[in-house]
């Protein structure tokens, strides 16, 4: 087993133990601690796959951004901050199925797969991933069209929620 | 290769020899040599942590025509020293009913925050932490984490006074997180790419803050709230809040928030130099020697910290709705204005030659800060004759 393998296996491990806890902490503002966890370690498995910019944006979009919405948004809402409701309701045994069918399905499908027990060959040096990401979102053969419809989208968004909040005088 | 051209690689080359000459397995023994590595810049932030104690309150001192500490020692050095011995030996306290594991994580998360950032900074060409190609976006992560320490600070502290000091540390940070983010945009628009070192070697016969003046203004504003420093110093509010976030906190707990904020000022200082003022670059100077290039890294990042720390012992503290109203009506437009205009600039004057690039560069900076400062003055103009027009009209009738 190579270093590479044991820290994998490491963080895996830490991702899936956090992300159990989420969903089982009583307290909703330890489960949104839980998730920021979780989505830390979710960062670090991307470093492990070489994709810095992609790990470090998990931090800052996801920890700094939706995660501490999370927080605020249950310290906002709930009256008192150590409530503790139930942890599951009618539809767990749904959700256990379909977790279940999702992961069954996964392996059975990325079984067919070469790469599946194979290492990932290193990358050549001078490799940009950044930059190539950066001219696949605004190249017309590549990703322009859903790029500036997803930005449409959140202008919309914003200019949603401006309307919402505007004080009608 | 000698030491004094490279001493961290010799170093690095030398201790992994005598680990294997141990007999121990060569990737262990790298990994071994990295770690010992970090966990030498770390006690070497930790101990110019410790001066910076000692830096700020002789700065502040002077701001305030007082001596500052003087009895301890020469100059009064020794202070900080005593000053630790007494945290640590203080009573560590934890409130009834505060929530203990987010309680005692919040000053360690809110510390390694700080530290973390060292991980990309520059200190000469050949010596960093991590030659990321994604340095500046690391800067805001690291922000990330910051702001989370504060959240749960305030509260696990069990306590409304920590709580509605999170709340407005937090509103601060997350605003001002944009205008930074932002202006972290144009040193890479000029450098074209987001590594530290790359960025500083862009900036060889012009610095950026010539090129962009107003970026570097900018930058300088956003950083000081993100540090929660006066002006923008509301989660604290003796005068309202006692401390805010860190009201709960006693000894050394409370000591790591107050040492992180310090070693996160000068952190913001030294950021602010390698991405405006050319970090380690000095006329040539830091080709002559690595440590020499640490040298003038170190006097830079002082200088951006001394005028943090101008700007705190000389400004008095905003409310927050002065704060939230300067940083989305103000700061945050002229940020996006200043964006577009740099990109524009950029590929208009890509082609000229260097100085009518400076130049351009320069004047554009100049000419969107003053349409800036001129909405806001109009601005406030018609808003105090709305506020201070009744009061006229009633002066007159009498």
């Amino acid at each position: 087993m190579t270093a590479q393998q044991i820290i994998f296996l490491i963080v895996a491990a830490f991702v899936l133990g956090s992300g159990v806890m989420v969903v089982t902490a009583r307290n909703l503002v330890h489960a949104a601690l839980w998730l920021v966890s979780t989505l830390f370690g979710v960062a670090v498995i991307y470093a492990l796959l070489n994709a810095n910019f992609i790990a470090v944006v998990q931090v800052v979009v996801y920890i700094g951004a939706i995660a501490i919405l999370f927080i605020f948004a249950v310290m906002l809402t709930r009256r008192d901050m150590r409530d503790s409701g139930p942890q599951m309701n009618s539809n767990w045994w749904l959700g256990a199925l379909v977790a279940a069918l999702v992961f069954v399905g996964l392996v059975f499908l990325l079984q067919g797969w070469s790469g599946f027990t194979g290492t990932a060959a290193d990358l050549p040096s001078g490799f940009e991933p950044i930059s190539l990401l950066g001219e696949a979102l605004v190249s017309p053969e590549a990703y322009v069209l859903p790029f500036e419809v997803a930005s449409v989208l959140l202008l919309a968004a914003l200019v949603g929620a401006v309307y919402v909040a505007f004080n009608k005088k | 290769m000698s030491f004094w051209n490279d001493p961290l690689k010799v170093a690095a080359d030398w201790l992994e020899g005598i680990f294997t000459g141990w007999g121990m397995d060569a990737v262990l023994a790298h990994v071994l040599v990295a770690f010992l590595g970090v966990l030498l810049l770390i006690i070497i932030l930790m101990v110019v942590d410790i001066f910076l104690v000692w830096i700020e309150r002789k700065v502040v001192a002077r701001f305030q025509d007082r001596l500052g500490p003087n009895r301890v020692g020469p100059f009064g050095l020794i202070q900080p020293f005593a000053d630790i011995i007494k945290l640590i030996i203080k009573e560590d306290t934890t409130p009834g009913n505060a929530d203990k594991v987010v309680y005692n994580l919040a000053p360690i998360l809110s510390m390694m925050s700080v530290l973390i950032l060292w991980a990309v900074v520059p200190l000469a060409p050949v010596m960093l932490g991590t030659d990321l190609n994604v340095g500046v976006l690391f800067l805001v992560a690291a922000g990330a984490i910051g702001t989370l320490a504060i959240i749960m600070g305030g509260w696990g502290s069990n306590n409304k006074f920590a709580m509605i000091g999170g709340f407005r540390q937090v509103a601060v940070m997350v605003s001002f997180e944009i205008p930074m983010l932002t202006m972290l945009m144009i040193p890479v628009i000029f450098s074209g790419s987001m590594n530290m070192n790359a960025i500083i070697a862009a900036q060889n016969p012009i610095p950026f803050w010539v090129l962009s003046p107003l970026g570097a203004l900018i930058f300088l504003i956003a950083a000081i709230a993100e540090l929660g420093r006066a002006p923008f110093d509301l989660a604290e509010g003796e005068s309202e809040l006692v401390s805010g976030f860190n009201i709960e906190y006693s000894g050394m707990k409370f000591g790591m928030f107050y040492a992180g904020e310090l070693l996160h000022a000068f952190t913001f200082g030294g950021f602010w130099a390698i991405l405006f003022f050319g970090g380690y670059r000095f006329f040539g100077l830091e080709q002559v020697s690595p440590f020499l290039a640490i040298l003038i890294l170190v006097i830079k990042a002082m200088l951006g910290y001394w005028v943090i720390m101008w700007v705190k012992y000389t400004m008095m503290r905003i409310r927050i709705d002065q704060m939230l109203a300067f940083n989305w009506k103000f700061l945050t437009p002229l940020a996006f204005a200043l964006l577009l205009v740099t990109a524009l600039m950029n590929a208009l004057l890509s082609p000229a030659p260097t100085w009518l690039y400076a130049l351009g560069m320069f004047l554009a900076n100049v000419v969107t800060g003053w349409i800036a400062l001129e909405i806001a003055r109009s601005a406030t103009k018609q808003e105090r004759d709305r506020i201070e027009g009744p009061t006229k009209t009633a002066e007159a009738h009498h």
